[in-house]
């Protein structure tokens, strides 16, 4: 296995042992948003501090929010991904095209039925 | 996550802005400059921005019993500086604030200030002192946790400057460390995985465009 398969699969248990730490005590866990949390902070801090500015337009539910939210993942994935195959395309291509296509094509010629 | 909107008083998102502004324009200015004179620089540009864009909106648990998102500005501070990721930040928050009401247009100077400068400037210097003496993946890896961690740190200094526990100094601090509880800490394995993401990202972007090493290694 490669050094960075191992990699990815530990981002997934940093993710999910975060959860389970959760399950055992759950007190604790609220998975709110620091921002909330911070936001709670403020209140302690300073009970009288009133917000003077709210957003100009705020997502009508929970699911519209985190369909922007996965819009905004979309449209950065889409980004990279993109690129990523554009630039693997382009070195496949330049390496061995020709080669490639003259096998595929004497393959077909040779199966094919008229 | 950023700091919500009218939670900074008007004379800290002024002051933020005034500070950032300048930044986000020169880094526009960058922008610009470097695509007039190195076409290709654009898809590279575009991956940066689209990771940001990813890593930002991705909520993630941690051990807190609460959910942060990374910030996703490590590879852009490695390939293009501080400058253009400032301008590339503040495109995301500014989507963020619009759209979704995270974050906010009032504090939209102090979260670019957090999450697009000062965090990515703490990780490009780091990035000048290490780079050439370690492996570029690890670079890579400690430039993005490290450009992810300071963002909170900066971010929760921005609150108890705001919003000082008690008089000068000291009050400043015992702030500080309320926030810092709340965000940094959440922080710490959320910035460990930027860090392998931005890696792996890094390391294929090597694989497909050689020119990627040298500019990372100049």
């Amino acid at each position: 296995m490669k050094i960075s398969h191992l990699l990815a699969i530990f981002t997934l248990f940093l993710t999910s042992s975060s959860l389970f730490m959760g399950i055992i005590d759950t007190a604790v866990a609220e998975w709110v948003g620091t921002d909330e949390k911070a936001k709670q902070a403020i209140n302690e801090i300073d009970p009288h501090y009133k917000p003077w500015f709210s957003p100009i337009w705020e997502p009508p539910s929970g699911e519209i929010e985190s369909f922007l939210f996965s819009l905004q993942a979309a449209i950065g994935s889409l980004l990279v991904g993109y690129f990523i195959g554009y630039y693997k395309g382009k070195n496949s291509s330049a390496d061995g095209r020709v080669k490639g296509e003259d096998e595929n094509r004497d393959g077909d010629y040779e199966n094919r039925v008229f | 996550m950023h700091i919500m909107e009218g939670f900074l008083p008007p004379f800290w998102a002024v002051l933020w802005y005034v500070f950032a502004l300048p930044i986000i324009a020169y880094g526009g200015y960058k922008v610009k400059r470097k695509i007039d004179e190195d076409p290709k620089s654009k898809s590279l540009l575009a991956v940066a921005g689209g990771f940001i864009f990813v890593l930002s909106a991705l909520k993630i648990p941690s051990v807190t019993g609460s959910c942060s998102h990374p910030t996703g500005t490590g590879i852009a501070v490695i390939l293009f500086g501080p400058a253009i990721t400032a301008f590339l930040s503040a495109i995301v928050l500014l989507y963020q604030a619009l759209l979704l009401a995270h974050g906010g247009l009032t504090t939209l100077g102090a979260n670019t200030t957090s999450m697009g400068i000062i965090g990515p400037f703490v990780g490009w210097l780091v990035y000048k002192v290490v780079k050439g003496k370690i492996d570029v993946k690890v670079l890579t890896f400690i430039v993005a946790a490290i450009s992810d961690w300071v963002t909170y740190i900066v971010t929760s200094f921005q609150l108890s400057l705001a919003f000082p526990s008690g008089v000068g100094f000291n009050g400043v601090l015992s702030s500080a460390v309320k926030f810092m509880a709340i965000f940094a800490i959440t922080q710490i394995p959320l910035a460990i995985i930027e860090g392998i993401v931005a890696a792996l990202l890094i390391g294929y972007l090597i694989q497909i465009r050689e020119d990627v090493a040298e500019v990372v290694l100049v």
